[in-house]
């Protein structure tokens, strides 16, 4: 099962050792998606970069 | 042992992380989602023999600490360092304290005073947010024109934190080698413990050289003088796993910022070190009480 990016409806095959909140990338649009679900394989856009955000 | 790892968003530099704690047997690895976390106060009991805070907002990060210090958790990096480091000003002043050398730094709370101060110091320099990452909102200001237009924005527009006006002197980063004008770079080393135990240059035709804002990174090798001046950094703010931003300048070298949160997902390669595996094993050693 797989999970869909929410931008270009791409079938995304997440890594065996994903984990909830990884950022991964979209293979057809690029865009950086965060994963919100292993089982099921689910994934949303990543947040925007907050101003508090950095090292 | 129980290791907790308060994040955020989990970033390549996280997961590298979690892949080297997952390496080593009787290690439990609990990920705390900092946007699922509560707190109770007083009534909180946690079972973490540590906490790791990778969190990508410093507020959180910030108050994440000190809640769970205030809960009996021993954490890394510390509240303390984190304060320090999350606050350029903070920073400054541990540094002047420890006698590293930095680059001029001067403080003032006007905008008629910060300008005076800047005359007086010539230009160019730098005005910095004192709470600020990846190189945002950073001004070099060359003249008294830029002077003026920036401060007034910065008093019309910015918020109260923008008042603080923290002014560095512009260390110039481009080199010239050969009769050949060559881009600038800076040094960003990590240290961990009581070692620093790798480094990058940071090139770039910008006067930005953050690998965030399209810094290229490349080995540096760790002489001793580098060594000697990021772990005197390291210990000024409170020791721990941090990241030190050094220029090179006539008169040696200089640091320039210290970043808590260290990210290095891009300089495992580059340096040909496993960042995050010496990061785990500082980690266990103190959540065994063998190095506080």
């Amino acid at each position: 099962m797989n999970a869909e990016c929410p931008v270009c409806g791409a079938q995304i095959q997440l890594a065996a050792d994903a984990v909830q909140g990884e950022l991964i990338e979209c293979p057809d649009c690029g865009t950086e998606l965060e994963v919100v679900s292993v089982n099921p394989p689910q994934v949303k856009e990543a947040p925007q970069e907050e101003e508090d955000w950095g090292q | 042992m129980k290791i907790g790892m308060l994040h955020s968003l989990i970033r390549k530099d996280e997961k590298y992380l979690i892949d080297e704690f997952n390496k080593i047997k009787g290690v439990e690895l609990e990920l705390i989602d900092d946007r699922q976390i509560s707190f109770n106060l007083g009534k909180d009991h946690f079972d973490y023999d540590i906490v790791v805070e990778r969190c990508i907002n410093h507020s959180r990060a910030l108050h994440g600490l000190k809640l769970f210090e205030t809960a009996g958790i021993k954490c890394v990096n510390k509240y303390s360092v984190a304060t320090i480091c999350g606050d350029k000003l903070l920073t400054s002043c541990s540094l002047a304290e420890h006698k590293v050398p930095q680059p001029e730094v001067r403080v003032a709370f006007t905008e008629e005073s910060a300008l005076r101060t800047i005359e007086e110091m010539g230009y160019p320099v730098v005005l910095k947010p004192a709470v600020g990452s990846w190189g945002r909102l950073l001004s070099k200001i060359n003249d008294r024109d830029a002077a003026e237009a920036i401060l007034e924005h910065k008093t019309v527009l910015g918020s109260y934190h923008h008042s603080i006006f923290y002014i560095q002197k512009y260390v110039e980063k481009a080199r010239i080698e050969n009769g050949e004008k060559l881009p600038g770079r800076d040094i960003r080393s990590f240290v961990v413990g009581d070692k620093c135990i790798a480094a990058i240059y940071r090139t770039s035709p910008h006067w930005i050289t953050n690998t965030a804002r399209g810094g290229k990174a490349t080995n540096c090798v760790v002489t001793d003088e580098l060594n000697d001046i990021s772990v005197r950094a390291a210990k000024a703010v409170g020791g721990g796993i941090v990241a030190i931003d050094v220029f090179e300048t006539e008169n040696g070298l200089m640091v320039n910022e210290v970043n808590y949160t260290m990210e290095y997902k891009n300089s495992i390669v580059t340096t040909g070190v496993n960042i995050p595996q010496k990061m785990v094993e500082y980690i266990l050693q103190v959540a065994e009480g063998r190095n506080d």
